[in-house]
């Protein structure tokens, strides 16, 4: 079992404030009006995506999903490819083509975030089988929520990868909802680690809400894949703060009724009792990360809006390896 | 020339492919042990073991998606869908995923991957087995698409799908995959996006695809003892296409024919059509036309599929309404 160290706590409730801070700053620049398409805030999830990506390196891979930003973040993108990628500018991560549904960086084993649900779990599957084919000892994770856990390539994606023993990792978010639909109406069961037995791989359930439990069971997991054992299906129980999108403002759908319970078990206040608790953190480091990080947030909103729009020229560009 | 079989020359591309670069793979349906639905993985297996040929689930999208996330690790996998109506299984994968992620993630994605399938009817496999869907890949961009007509073209388009990095949908028409043709003994590769004059001639442009060059070939060959002379084009790539090479035929002969299997509304003859209305206007002296499939499901009658595909009797009378014999 992989022990918490101080500095992978340390990592995680940095990482955690990072993509909460990120967002919130993203979300404040989308209300004033400066970002194009929409945002899906991954707020309240940030345990997760700290607790999978502290066991990974920048050579192992992972998938992603609509709901993208504190993967990326975790998986170390930087604030500055990031926010100009929202802003659509040449100088982010997809150089303005993807925006915030799509952010990647294959240098960084960030494979990408897919719009479509479920459509990254067959690619984390075949990254996997590249690893493996390649002989390498990386891992393969994929992310993704409740809602796609219905979906045919869900299914596929993962027979294949525990049919072939593949060093992939898959994480269901739990969130409660397929965008508006309650779990209980998009399914008959409670548990979804339970259809890890049709699969003959581990199932493991994780509040998703702790992330030194998320730690725990991701490092069980991704230490099995690496080690040839094969996949395992975690999930991860959460809940998003704010509605599927910015501007769903989850009335219709009985999301905020259920919110103010969730928000009290804020996933970064958890944690930072945690290091406390082990004096793994003072008041002044924690003052500390969060000075760091608004002025990291402050210098990335600057670059963005400094940056250059995409060329006309660009519009054709990165099609196929070369113009045709 | 030796002479072998259209699926013998894909085994030979597989098998050197896999030689020459030990990130090639291949992955599909029955293509271990089974050789492939129609033989054309025989004999992989044993050659290269169960690792580089994986025998995969009946999972369209799981193989795309699993060829896709390889290729984005740096391996250069072959999928093979069996029928090209299966890839429609697969959708998502090839439309929104592969042809996708190069483009909208920035360009740095690696996407080095052949998606093969067969397609065509002929052989009372009926609606669901039958399908010529080649257009669907084309209207993508980020997609190139193949479609060979001959043994050689099949191995040289083949080998050169496989060192492409862009993705490739290789389309393979069944009826072709026991006819023999003439194919080097050594190393060679055809480019993507080549088209290749089959037969010269000076009063009409038939430019046909897949197994309606076959057919086009020896309606050429019955109006040549007419005294009407064809010039038959095979692009082999429709995309990219190789619009000189095609339009040069039509501003000699000044009259074209577009010839495929698959249903004349929106088939890859509605684009070509209108790239000659575009770019050879001035050179047309008549209407062109478009011998192509009725609109219909394929259906399962002997009788009724020889009226849904179009046959090399279609194409001699278009030729011959092309060039005002009317008959």
């Amino acid at each position: 079992m992989a022990k918490l160290t101080r500095e992978r706590a340390l990592w995680m409730y940095e990482t955690m404030i990072r993509i909460r801070r990120f967002e919130e700053r993203a979300i404040e620049v989308f209300q004033a009006g400066e970002l194009p398409g929409f945002i899906h805030p991954y707020i309240g999830e940030e345990a997760v995506a700290a607790g999978v990506c502290a066991h990974l390196s920048g050579k192992d891979q992972i998938t992603s999903t609509h709901r993208g930003h504190g993967h990326m973040i975790a998986k170390g993108l930087g604030f500055n490819g990031m926010m100009a990628e929202l802003y659509a500018r040449s100088t982010g991560y997809c150089k303005g083509k993807g925006g915030s549904l799509h952010i990647a960086d294959q240098d960084l084993g960030a494979l990408g975030a897919s719009g479509i649900v479920g459509g990254g779990i067959p690619i984390a599957a075949g990254a996997a089988l590249g690893i493996k084919l390649k002989g390498g000892k990386e891992v393969a994770v994929s992310f993704f929520g409740d809602g796609a856990t219905n979906i045919g390539a869900f299914h596929e994606g993962i027979n294949l990868a525990a049919a072939w023993r593949l060093p992939a990792v898959f994480v269901c978010e739990n969130n409660r909802y397929a965008q508006s639909t309650p779990q209980s109406v998009h399914q008959s069961i409670r548990d979804i680690a339970d259809r890890a037995k049709a699969y003959g791989i581990p199932g493991v359930i994780v509040d998703g809400m702790d992330a030194a439990a998320v730690y725990e069971v991701a490092g069980e997991a991704i230490g099995r894949a690496r080690g040839g054992g094969g996949p395992t299906l975690i999930e991860a129980k959460t809940f998003r703060f704010w509605g599927h999108y910015l501007g769903d403002p989850g009335t219709a759908y009985g999301h905020d009724r259920e919110a103010p319970k969730w928000k009290k078990r804020d996933p970064i206040p958890a944690l930072g009792g945690l290091l406390r608790k082990r004096k793994w953190l003072t008041a002044k480091a924690d003052e500390e990360i969060l000075a760091r990080v608004k002025g990291e947030l402050d210098a990335a909103v600057e670059f963005a809006r400094k940056s250059p729009p995409p060329e006309p020229a660009d519009l054709m560009a990165d099609i196929y390896e070369k113009a045709l | 020339m030796r002479e072998i079989m259209f699926r013998e020359a894909l085994v030979e591309a597989l098998d050197e492919e896999m030689r020459r670069d030990e990130n090639v793979f291949v992955l599909g349906e029955d293509i271990g042990q089974f050789g492939g639905s129609f033989k054309a993985t025989l004999g992989l297996l044993e050659k290269h073991g169960p690792e580089r040929i994986r025998n995969t689930p009946i999972a369209e999208e799981a193989i795309v998606g699993a060829a896709l996330g390889a290729a984005l690790v740096g391996m250069r996998p072959v999928a093979e869908l069996h029928f090209i109506d299966f890839a429609t299984v697969a959708m998502n994968q090839i439309v929104n995923q592969v042809a996708k992620v190069r483009y909208m993630f920035g360009g740095k994605a690696r996407t080095s991957l052949v998606i093969r399938m067969h397609g065509g009817g002929g052989s009372s496999a009926a609606a669901q087995h039958s399908q010529s869907l080649e257009a669907w890949f084309v209207h993508v961009p980020g997609l190139k698409v193949v479609m060979p007509s001959t043994p050689k073209d099949a191995k040289g388009l083949l080998k050169s799908a496989i060192r492409d990095n862009d993705p490739v949908i290789f389309v393979e028409h069944r009826a072709l995959y026991t006819v023999k043709g003439p194919v080097p003994e050594g190393e060679y590769t055809i480019p993507l996006g080549a088209a290749e004059v089959k037969r010269e001639g000076s009063d009409a442009t038939i430019v046909a695809t897949s197994s309606m060059v076959g057919k086009s070939l020896q309606a050429a060959e019955e109006l040549a003892k007419e005294g009407i002379s064809c010039e038959v084009v095979d692009p082999r790539t429709l995309f990219p296409l190789d619009k000189e090479t095609i339009l040069a035929s039509v501003r000699k002969t000044g009259r074209l024919l577009i010839a495929h299997e698959a249903v004349r509304r929106c088939g890859w003859g509605a684009e070509m059509a209108a790239i000659a209305g575009e770019e050879a206007f001035d050179y047309l002296d008549a209407p062109l036309v478009r011998v192509c499939a009725k609109e219909t499901p394929v259906p399962y009658s002997p009788r009724l599929e020889r009226l849904h595909i179009p046959q090399k009797e279609d194409v001699a009378a278009g030729v011959r309404r092309l060039v005002g014999v009317a008959r």
